[in-house]
């Protein structure tokens, strides 16, 4: 293949690795390096998800226990591999033991959720989470209630002085799996099995007709989907070391739907999208607000409502344009960066309010003060609630002002794609 | 000849009221029959059942030499009865290419393979385009199924139907609510189509019922009242009487 062929084929997951690679230059120190790991992890868990969601139209509540129980079974086999009651199996290679055992599971849990799809496949999947979730508070002996377990990634030989020790090392070995697993994921989509999933998403009836077994079809699909989220799972044992049953609670499923909506299901890239952005919104408002959930929540709402197609959605949306003619998209520029500012005005208005009501109902101290944006303020006092009344107000009228600008270049610019396309 | 598809007092209800009421019929190897009826008389039922949409009442479907009575359709299909829908039944959001393609796999021997490149297939891809060729979409492959207009979706519906290459192809209802034109592109397209085949076709307008077809049944109520030539159908009193007020020739 020449090169310019190796690059339009292969270009993005050259990309992609190398992004991967070079993160922990820039990003060394102890936390962006463990917010990366996590990426890498939420990554696969997203895409694996998206197998179900958005490749076959299964919409899984509980889909978060192929992701913990993997994790489990890893700190479980690290320790017994401590104790020398297992024999050695290279660290390395664990996310594939796990993904074998999430595996397993799902061929068991999908003979009976993947029989029908809709309601019935999601009200199964909450069941089974549930399940599971009272099982790891149950059997304390093998998950050991709230607490968790906990193992030592640093076990047995060190070839080449390698012994995953180091942040730097996991973050590695996380990497590589995450790129092996995307690269996997993808190119399951393009193989006959790939293809019919999407028919039977589309059209179970008429799947059937075309000699497809749609049950086996949806089966697969959750078995493919259960094996990667074993090796998200195990890769998560393996950064932090711990596994609770908060990796397999149904706040963990509803994450991970979360993420991968918010990325958009209808393309690859939209769950590598979300996972990376809900990761790395996840870490930085955790560390400044207390009403993180409350705000993610708006953004779901908000992507379900306007953008169905997630933020993927919104960039393939603009293919038609730059297909056509990438110098039409800067004519969008200066709409979109008034409707963005206008949308950033507003938002901290009401931000703001909120994050004086939340202090205001959650403070036990009795003082009434807090910091926002910078600004030591008193919440007995009327001017910072009035000032953030009106940046809100006047971030809204902008809002109206501006969106009906953004529409009106969008559409125009959309035209003019297509007139010069039929030209 | 040899009877490819045997029907034998063949029941189905729906709840209490009986749909299909005792039909005996059956197809010849090769030949182009035609089901025609008032509507609601049943055919599209018939075809439910034939194809294992719906679970017969009572009675036996036989196809070749195999009992297919309640067998599952993907079963059914495999055995090499192929389907349309009255309805159009394709799937909306993947292109036209991918549309027929889907209805290809199965019989390239694909199954579920979750490790071969299905673009690598040559023989699904080639396939694949002659049918493309066949109902004369092929310059539109890349347009999602969704948007064709309808007479296009009509045509697509038979693509995905004949893709699988069955012997047996059951039509329903193929040329309704088509123009003058684009009926006759349709009905040349099932000509070529069915020339190797056994074909069932489900048919209201009746310039082409008698155009194409070798034999004719008349499905009344849930039963066949006649079964013959077409010159025999219509000199026929019954069917006559049963088109009664209608613009039957
Ligand atoms: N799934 C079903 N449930 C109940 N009644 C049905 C069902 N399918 C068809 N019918 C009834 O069976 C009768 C025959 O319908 P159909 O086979 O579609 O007629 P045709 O195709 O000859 O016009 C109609 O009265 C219809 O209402
Ligand atoms: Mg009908």
């Amino acid at each position: 293949m020449s090169m310019k062929g190796l690059l339009n084929n292969y270009g993005v997951w050259m990309v992609a690795a190398l992004i991967i690679l070079l993160v922990p230059i820039p990003f060394g120190s102890g936390f962006a390096l463990s917010i990366a790991s996590q990426m890498t992890i939420a990554i696969v868990f997203a895409l694996a998800y998206n197998m179900l969601l958005g490749q076959g139209g299964m919409l899984s509540f509980g889909h978060a226990i192929f992701f913990g129980l993997a994790g489990y079974f890893t700190i479980h086999y690290l320790n017994w591999m401590g104790q020398g009651v297992v024999s050695y199996f290279p660290v390395s290679l664990l996310p594939l033991l796990g993904g074998l055992v999430s595996m397993v599971l799902g061929v068991l849990i999908g003979l009976v959720s993947t029989r029908r799809a809709g309601t019935t496949f999601a009200m199964i999947s909450l069941g089974f989470g549930e399940m599971v979730t009272a099982l790891t508070l149950i059997i304390v002996s093998f998950f050991n209630g709230e607490e968790g377990i906990q193992g030592d990634r640093w076990v047995g030989p060190e070839p080449l002085g390698i012994t995953f020790g180091s942040d730097v090392q996991v973050y590695y070995l996380a990497g590589a799996w995450c790129f092996a697993a995307a690269v996997a994921m993808y190119a399951i989509t393009r193989t006959p099995f790939g293809r019919m999933c999407n028919a039977v998403r589309d059209n179970p009836e008429r799947a059937q007709f075309v000699g497809y077994n749609t049950q086996r079809v949806r089966w697969l699909a959750f078995t493919l989907s259960a094996f990667f989220s074993g090796i998200a799972g195990t890769l998560h044992a393996l950064v932090f070391e711990h596994v609770g049953f908060e990796t397999v609670d149904i706040a963990r499923s509803g994450f991970v739907l979360f993420m991968v909506y918010i990325g958009g299901t209808g393309t690859f890239l939209g769950p590598v999208l979300g996972a990376v952005l809900i990761t790395w919104l996840t870490s930085i408002l955790s560390n400044f607000t207390e009403a993180w959930y409350l705000y993610f929540g708006i953004i779901f709402v908000t992507i379900v409502m306007y953008a169905p197609g997630g933020l993927a959605g919104l960039i393939f949306m603009h293919e038609p344009i730059w297909l056509t003619d990438p110098r039409l998209l800067r004519r969008l520029l200066w709409p979109y960066a008034l409707g963005l500012a206008s949308v950033l005005v507003a938002l901290v208005g009401i931000i703001g309010e909120m994050e004086m009501i939340y202090h205001l109902s959650n403070d036990i101290t009795g003082e009434f003060v807090m910091n926002l944006y910078g600004f030591d303020i008193s919440l007995r006092n009327t001017v910072p609630w009035v000032i953030c009344a009106i940046i809100g107000a006047i971030g809204l009228a902008l809002c109206r002002k501006s969106f009906p600008l953004v529409a009106q270049h969008w559409h125009q610019v959309m035209h003019e794609a297509r007139e010069r396309v039929l030209q | 000849m040899s009877a490819v598809l045997e029907l034998e007092h063949l029941r189905k209800n729906f709840g209490a009221t009986e749909i299909i009421r005792g039909v005996d019929l059956t197809i010849q190897a090769g030949e182009r029959h035609a089901i025609i009826g008032p509507n609601g008389a049943g055919k599209s039922t018939l075809y439910n059942l034939i194809s294992g949409l719906h679970e017969v009442t009572s009675g036996k479907i036989r196809l070749r030499n195999h009992d297919i009575t309640n067998r599952r359709p993907f079963e059914i299909n495999r055995l090499g009865l192929s389907r349309s829908f009255q309805v159009t039944n394709i799937f909306p959001r993947m292109s036209v290419f991918e549309n027929v393609r889907c209805g290809v796999l199965w019989s390239m021997g694909c199954k579920y393979s979750f490790w071969r490149r299905v673009n690598g297939n040559v023989e699904v891809q080639q396939r694949t385009e002659e049918i493309l060729e066949s109902i004369h979409l092929a310059d539109k492959r890349h347009i999602p199924a969704s948007l064709l207009p309808y007479a296009d979706q009509r045509a697509l519906e038979i693509g995905i139907t004949i893709a699988g290459g069955a012997d047996v192809v059951l039509l329903d209802e193929p040329t309704a609510g088509m123009s003058h034109t684009e009926t006759a592109r349709v009905v040349a397209l099932i000509r070529e189509i069915s020339q190797h085949k056994t074909l069932v076709v489900v048919e209201h307008d009746m310039s082409v019922v008698f155009d194409l077809a070798d034999r004719i049944s008349v499905l009344v109520y849930g039963e066949i009242i006649a079964s013959d030539t077409p010159d025999n159908i219509r000199g026929n009193r019954a069917v006559r009487e049963a088109y009664l007020g209608t613009d039957f020739v």
